[in-house]
């Protein structure tokens, strides 16, 4: 039996006068992949940002609701939006590799929280991370190199390594993979599918097939609104909704 | 007339961009796409054909200063002669818009020239006057660099200098020094309210403060001089007092510290712009990560602005090295070889102001000065390239 990680109750965003999430609740799961799905501009990337608070630093940004992760209200006066952001960990759409080493970018966590006392156990750290994400091969010969100075699709993974090294519990990815070719893909589903066994993984995606393979709910967002969430066999094979149905099968976009 | 005679220049030039234009798209059949240069490419072709020409011949018609009818005429018949060329044979196919470009192209290069060739002329007058000096001083650079004592213009005999009087250290240390206090507080206090500004001050704030500092930066420095020699000074000498130190009424520190005050809105304003641009992404992806606002500005924030930041400083030092006004009124005049902030020292182009103004004949005091001013490049051009360097390296490191 899976737990509820998070849980969302008549969520209400608004930037300014637009209302960009529109009475949204859904239980995410504990140790489950679960993915967004949904039309440019329905919202996805918007409610993935509300479970760690990263909409706080949008000062336009209005929400509304109650949002508990383990019961507990992660938007109560009492929640420091620094400690829920260590246990909730974020990739983000646009690779943003800090201008630092490669070794520096994926340090930069642990270093911060202590997670490691040593140079020997940070190397480690680094290098496990940097594997996860299969970027290491590639890498393990510049770590020195800065951070930015990599390609589009390895600043991706070099993102995701960055994520994980800090060992959150619940991690959001928003598109992690849109700038990867077919065999980094692989890879990195495979990574949510192990991630999978210990933590919560939320994944944005434009791939439908990528949802289908990598996760196990899905939850399909068309302006603002959540239409539909099940299991992802059921949403893919079974859809409720006409629009969910329309949009799995390409109808529209 | 010769107000006239430009007007006509310019109703010639656009005449003359009008035809062109009209003859370009009759030369197509009305048929745009039949064109190899747009009209207004073959217009502007002719507009600066004719105007380079008019102007060029106005200037050397003003020189040689003939009866204005005569010039007006000149000019007129020159500009209308190379506007009727330029229009003749206008066909489809001819190349209007490379050749405007071209002509654009020469314009730019020539302004560019201008500036160039303006610094050049003024370094080499430096190393001519300089050399001519060192020459008079049996070329005793060394006594010159390193020597003590600087009153060139007291061991004058039959216009020709005593080596012996013409040390720069003191001016050099009193100059250096006074970098120094200055900087000591402008850098953190620039930098710390450029932080405030751009990562803490809500927009109200911040839409106050900032043009409110680029006016404070704006104040010519005769203002601070006599803030510095009238308020600063005095509080300074009574506060040691208070203390049984020893500060003089004109003092290398009262100077440094209006100085450091008058260059902190400069460096601070500079500093919020290039932290501003840093891109919120990175603030981002520190913040998701769970750090805190300290620990995102401290390693992530100020790391990728660095060498921006560090342009401002040396933007600050630049100005603090060239600073005349504040120091002849707060720092003093005399040379005086010290390390000791309290008391009167002066500075490299404090000097050039008294050699230049003082009764001393213009030629004799010519030499020092420029020697000085020479020094002063020397300085500046080091200080600029090493900063360069600096800043390149980052680059390669943090981009
Ligand atoms: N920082 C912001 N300020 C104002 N409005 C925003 C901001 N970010 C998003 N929006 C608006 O919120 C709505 C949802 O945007 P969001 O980025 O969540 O879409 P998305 O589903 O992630 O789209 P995509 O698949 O293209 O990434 C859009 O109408 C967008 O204009
Ligand atoms: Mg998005």
């Amino acid at each position: 039996m899976t737990n509820v990680k998070i849980s969302n109750r008549h969520v209400d965003v608004y930037y300014g006068d637009n209302h960009a999430i529109k009475d949204v609740s859904i239980d995410i799961l504990d140790k489950t992949v679960t993915a967004f799905i949904g039309p440019s501009g329905c919202g996805k990337s918007t409610f993935l940002r509300c479970l760690n608070r990263m909409n706080d630093t949008i000062s336009s940004c209005r929400i509304t609701g109650d949002i508990l992760m383990d019961g507990e209200d992660i938007y109560a006066k009492s929640v420091d939006p620094v400690q829920l952001r260590a246990r909730v960990g974020m990739v983000f759409q646009k690779p943003n590799p800090f201008p630092k080493s490669i070794y520096d970018n994926v340090a930069y966590g642990p270093k911060i929280h202590g997670l490691v006392d040593n140079k020997t156990d940070l190397d480690e750290v680094v290098e496990l991370s940097l594997k996860r994400a299969a970027i290491w091969k590639e890498v393990k010969d510049r770590l020195n190199e800065s951070g930015t100075s990599l390609s589009g699709g390895q600043q991706q993974r070099l993102c995701i390594a960055r994520a994980i090294a800090t060992a959150p519990e619940v991690l959001l990815m928003d598109e992690p993979a849109s700038a990867l070719d077919p065999i980094a893909t692989a890879q990195i589903e495979e990574l949510i599918d192990e991630l999978r066994h210990q933590y919560s993984v939320v994944i944005v995606t434009h791939s439908m097939q990528q949802a289908a393979r990598v996760s196990q709910k899905t939850a399909f967002f068309h302006m603002g609104d959540m239409v539909e969430y099940g299991d992802t066999t059921e949403i893919f094979t079974n859809p409720v909704d006409q629009r969910t149905q329309d949009y799995i099968t390409g109808r529209f976009g | 007339m010769t107000f006239l005679t430009a007007l006509s220049i310019v109703a010639l030039a656009v005449l003359f961009y009008n035809f062109s234009r009209i003859r370009a798209i009759s030369a197509a059949n009305g048929v745009q796409a039949n064109l190899h240069s747009r009209p207004s490419y073959h217009g502007l072709y002719s507009f600066l054909w004719v105007f380079l020409v008019g102007v060029t011949a106005l200037i050397i018609g003003s020189i040689l200063t003939p009866h204005p009818m005569v010039l007006f005429g000149v000019v007129a018949g020159l500009s209308a002669a190379v506007g009727i060329w330029t229009t003749r044979g206008i066909t489809a196919e001819t190349r209007a818009r490379n050749k405007a470009e071209r002509i654009v192209t020469g314009i730019l290069w020539a302004c560019a020239g201008v500036a160039v060739l303006t610094t050049i002329g003024i370094i080499l007058s430096l190393v001519f006057e300089t050399y001519n000096f060192f020459e008079s001083l049996g070329w005793r650079v060394d006594k010159f660099l390193f020597g003590t004592r600087w009153s060139p213009l007291s061991g004058l005999q039959d216009g020709v200098m005593d080596p012996d009087r013409v040390g720069i250290l003191p001016l050099m240390v009193g100059t250096l020094m006074i970098t120094a206090i200055a900087m000591i507080i402008a850098a953190p206090i620039g930098l710390l309210a450029a932080i405030y500004l751009s990562e803490f001050a809500s927009q109200r704030v911040r839409g106050w403060v900032k043009p409110m500092l680029e006016v404070l930066a704006g104040i010519p420095t005769v203002v601070y001089g006599f803030f510095a020699a009238i308020t600063v000074a005095p509080l300074l000498r009574e506060t040691g007092d208070l203390f049984g130190l020893k500060i003089a009424s004109e003092s290398a520190l009262a100077a440094g510290i209006v100085i450091g005050i008058m260059i902190i809105p400069s460096i601070s304003s500079l500093a919020d712009d290039v932290i501003n641009s840093v891109p919120q992404s990175l603030r981002d992806g520190s913040l998701a990560l769970g750090a805190t606002k300290a620990e995102t500005i401290r390693q992530v924030v100020i790391p990728a602005a660095l060498p921006g930041i560090f342009s401002a400083m040396l933007l600050g030092v630049s100005r603090a090295i060239g600073e005349t006004m504040i120091v002849v009124m707060a720092a003093g005049q005399g040379a005086n070889l010290t390390a000791n902030p309290f008391e009167a020292v002066t500075t490299i182009t404090v000097q050039i102001v008294m050699l230049i103004t003082g009764d001393t004949d213009a030629s004799t005091a010519a030499g020092p000065a420029f020697s000085l001013a020479f020094t002063l490049f020397c300085v500046t051009l080091v200080l600029n390239i090493v900063a360069m360097r600096v800043v390149r390296k980052y680059r390669e490191a943090y981009d």
